[in-house]
């Protein structure tokens, strides 16, 4: 009996096992499986949950159907690590056989996955908000499509206004330490240091960092303004630190220095400080346009527990995911000839997003509109981002030719300088 | 974390019983890949091997000697490192050596990492061993997120890939699949030959009873950082194999995370046999790629933790453990019902 018993567990593991086996391959004809892969562990976790509303959103909107076909999504979750982001595309791709693959969310991640989709060209990649510039400037994969931009064409404009509206001549930077604020970076400076500003120091720090103390002691005196490229809760512990310690040089901020965990902490960090702060991105919470506030609305609408407003990671999914649906639209759910058609459709499509029309390049990176935005006090009381100009149609070579852009080398935590 | 001996084991009368069981998992883990699709063969299969790997090495630590380092993940990880440094990949920190000589070189320098652990835990005990080895897991990971000149910060290295050693593309499914199966047999089978060998009956020893041991003579210092190295080399192996499945290593690699999962595979599965890791990241792996799937997105990490705790307060020797509980309970069954007219 004692070996029957043995075996009965054996024999059910083992049934287990091929059960899971099997369980993979079952797919229906008139179903396409798209994979959706957020940060949903870690640090970037309430991002990540932004992010997968931005894509319920679309999908939602379109009722789960793209050009005849159902749509089948499957959730993963990363915790922002490259190891981890792959992880979890294994699994969709290669255990669940998502014939999609929309995401993932930050920086790093994003290159990671454009080395894995070269191993897969059966399905195709759909970038979530991944912005570390080489993703697709340099040596991209075939089947790997950004319809959102990068962190150096977020920051259009940002460089000149610093200069010439609000006259500062020289800035030091404070970023965090990897590819996304590298770069954010370059972004700011190309402008910056071509308009004649000088950047005479760069401070880089780990994410997450409390202690900004020795960074605080070495800004020097004689600069006009501090560039800051740090996530939310980073920029608050920063400048308080600063203004405990006396600093009172004005701020730049990167895409996502001014959010709402800066705007909540406005009356410690004080209004007077904050107000006439400059940044750039790819949304603008306060625009005044139809689209964006039909956004807005619906965003609200589906999701009473999410944020006030769209995050840019739950707009850039949306609009990954309306890229995706707007694509199979085109060719009628065709996904056959190893999806050739449908990215073709991808690569032609001219895209109406809330924030304006969106094109893909040759290497299937988006050229889009991106906002320039001022911090101001609006009539209640409170900040809001004013926007100041949106910057029709920005490239990934920020207007210059890629030939020239090219020369300027990889984004790290050298390049560019200009001392 | 002392474990319990093995007198059950020993107390059995022969019979063919194990030898039937063992050839059946061996053949079952031989033709696994010819039933099972790539996901199941590489990130299941594959990964329950070299997890498992630097389970084991815990286990020799803890479970043979003692010592309950949480530092093995970042031996693997010095390892992986090596690899990347002294071999290829896309960052210009690379010396593109032959494999041939980058493998020696990778687990040399893993094992004297090891070594050097060792020689610095090995005088304390218990929780303060934990404390060192954790202080000295999440030293080396945040050192490597902050040094640019050998480590590559932040972003680590990419593009690293197993040599292609006799024409074989190591990186597909079935080939790597075995060469993990095959290494990590050799560790298992050497670790089962170990805890008989004359150092591995001292190290046990010296588990139990340091002080007595001291007495007799026994270097207890020598034995338990030898332990280390020992250990080291193993879970240097599986070192090199995650960052061949990876294709990348980075901090996020080796951080508390991580360090963390290499701990609940080992008591997972069970200290007290070199077996219980790999059953433990049999477990792990499954719990990890597919309790995503059994529950809403947002929760999936509370099944993985609730799993864990529910094993560890049933059964405090893991899954083992509960095994040879159910082992007993069984043949109580038997005994209890012995003249019911069937037989066993």
């Amino acid at each position: 009996m004692i070996t029957l018993s043995r075996r009965i567990l054996l024999a059910g593991a083992a049934a287990t096992l091929s059960l899971g086996v099997a369980g993979g391959t079952a797919a229906a004809e008139d179903t396409i499986k798209i994979g959706v892969l957020a940060t949903l562990e870690g640090a970037f976790t309430v991002l990540g949950e932004d992010s997968m509303r931005g894509a319920d959103l679309a999908f939602e909107q379109a009722g789960y159907m793209a050009g005849g076909k159902k749509l089948e999504i499957i959730k993963g979750s990363s915790d922002a690590s490259p190891d981890s982001a792959l992880k979890a595309a294994r699994k969709l791709v290669e255990d669940d056989k998502v014939d999609i693959l929309l995401g993932p969310l930050s920086g790093s991640e994003g290159l990671a996955m454009r080395d894995y989709a070269k191993t897969q060209p059966q399905v195709t990649f759909i970038n979530g908000t991944s912005a570390a510039q080489d993703t697709t400037l340099r040596d991209p994969a075939p089947n790997f499509f950004r319809f959102s931009t990068d962190g150096v064409q977020w920051q259009a404009g940002l460089g000149t206004y610093a200069y010439e509206n609000k006259g500062y001549k020289s800035a030091v930077v404070i970023a965090e330490d990897y590819s996304f604020p590298y770069s954010q970076v370059q972004g700011f400076m190309l402008e910056f240091c071509k308009m004649g500003g000088t950047v005479p120091e760069k401070f880089w720090v780990p994410i997450g960092n409390k202690d900004y103390s020795t960074i605080v002691a070495s800004i020097p005196d004689d600069v006009d303004a501090i560039y800051v490229a740090l996530g939310g809760a980073d920029a608050v512990n920063f400048l308080s630190q600063y203004q405990q310690a006396g600093g009172d040089k004005p701020m730049i901020g990167g895409s996502i220095t001014v959010d709402q965990s800066v705007m909540g902490s406005q009356a410690r960090l004080g209004k007077d400080y904050l107000a006439g702060t400059p940044s750039a991105g790819p949304i603008a919470d306060a625009w005044d346009n139809a689209d964006w506030k039909a956004f807005v609305a619906a965003y609200q609408k589906q999701f009473p527990d999410g944020f006030p407003s769209p995050s840019l990671f739950a707009h850039g999914y949306y609009i990954g995911a309306e890229a995706i649906i707007a694509g199979l639209n085109e060719v009628g759910g065709n996904l056959s000839g190893g999806q050739a058609e449908f990215r073709d459709a991808l690569m032609n499509l001219k895209l109406k997003t809330p924030t304006g029309m969106v094109s893909l390049d040759e290497n299937r990176q988006a050229v889009a509109d991106i906002f320039l935005t001022e911090l101001r006090e609006g009539a209640d009381g409170n900040l809001y981002n004013e926007v100041i100009k949106v910057i029709p149609q920005v490239n990934q070579t920020m207007g210059e030719p890629r030939e020239e852009f090219l020369k300027l080398g990889p984004v790290s935590r050298t390049n560019p300088e200009c001392p | 974390m002392v474990a319990v001996s093995d007198k059950l084991d020993e107390k059995k009368a022969w019979s063919p019983w194990p030898l039937t069981r063992n050839g059946g998992i061996l053949l079952l883990l031989i033709l696994y890949p010819f039933i099972a699709s790539p996901f199941w063969i590489v990130q299941v299969g594959a990964q329950t091997f070299f997890l498992g790997l630097v389970a084991l090495s815990l286990m020799l630590l803890a479970g043979l000697g003692g010592m309950v380092s949480l530092a093995q993940l970042t031996i693997a990880g010095v390892a992986g490192y090596m690899w990347a440094i002294f071999g290829e990949s896309t960052a210009p920190i690379s010396l593109h050596l032959p494999w041939y000589l980058v493998l020696p070189i990778a687990l040399a320098i893993a094992v004297i990492f090891a070594t050097l652990i060792g020689a610095i835990s090995v005088r304390t005990e218990g929780i303060y061993t934990i404390m060192i080895t954790l202080a000295i897991g999440v030293g080396f990971a945040n050192f490597a997120n902050q040094n640019y000149a050998i480590l590559n910060g932040f972003n680590g290295f990419a593009g690293l890939s197993p040599p292609p050693i006799f024409g074989v593309d190591w990186r597909e499914p079935m080939p790597f699949y075995y060469l993990a199966l095959g290494i990590a047999g050799l560790a298992y089978f050497g670790v089962v030959y170990f805890r008989r060998s004359t150092f591995g009956l001292s190290l046990q020893a010296i588990r139990d009873n340091p002080r007595r041991m001291e007495t007799l003579g026994f270097h207890v210092a020598l034995h338990r950082i030898l332990a280390y190295a020992l250990a080291g080399f193993i879970a240097a192996l599986g070192g090199i194999f995650i960052v061949w499945f990876n294709g990348r290593i980075s901090p996020g690699s080796i951080g508390l995370g991580p360090m963390i999962d290499i701990l609940v595979i080992a008591v997972l599965g069970g200290l007290r046999h070199p077996i219980g890791p790999f059953i433990g990241a049999l477990v792990f792996v499954l719990l990890d790629n597919f309790a995503i799937d059994l529950i809403d997105r947002e929760r999936f990490n509370t099944v993985i933790g609730a799993a864990f705790l529910l094993v560890v307060l049933v059964s405090p020797d893991g899954l083992l453990g509960l095994w040879d509980r159910l082992k007993r309970a069984l043949a109580k069954g038997r005994d209890e019902s012995g003249n019911d007219g069937f037989q066993p």
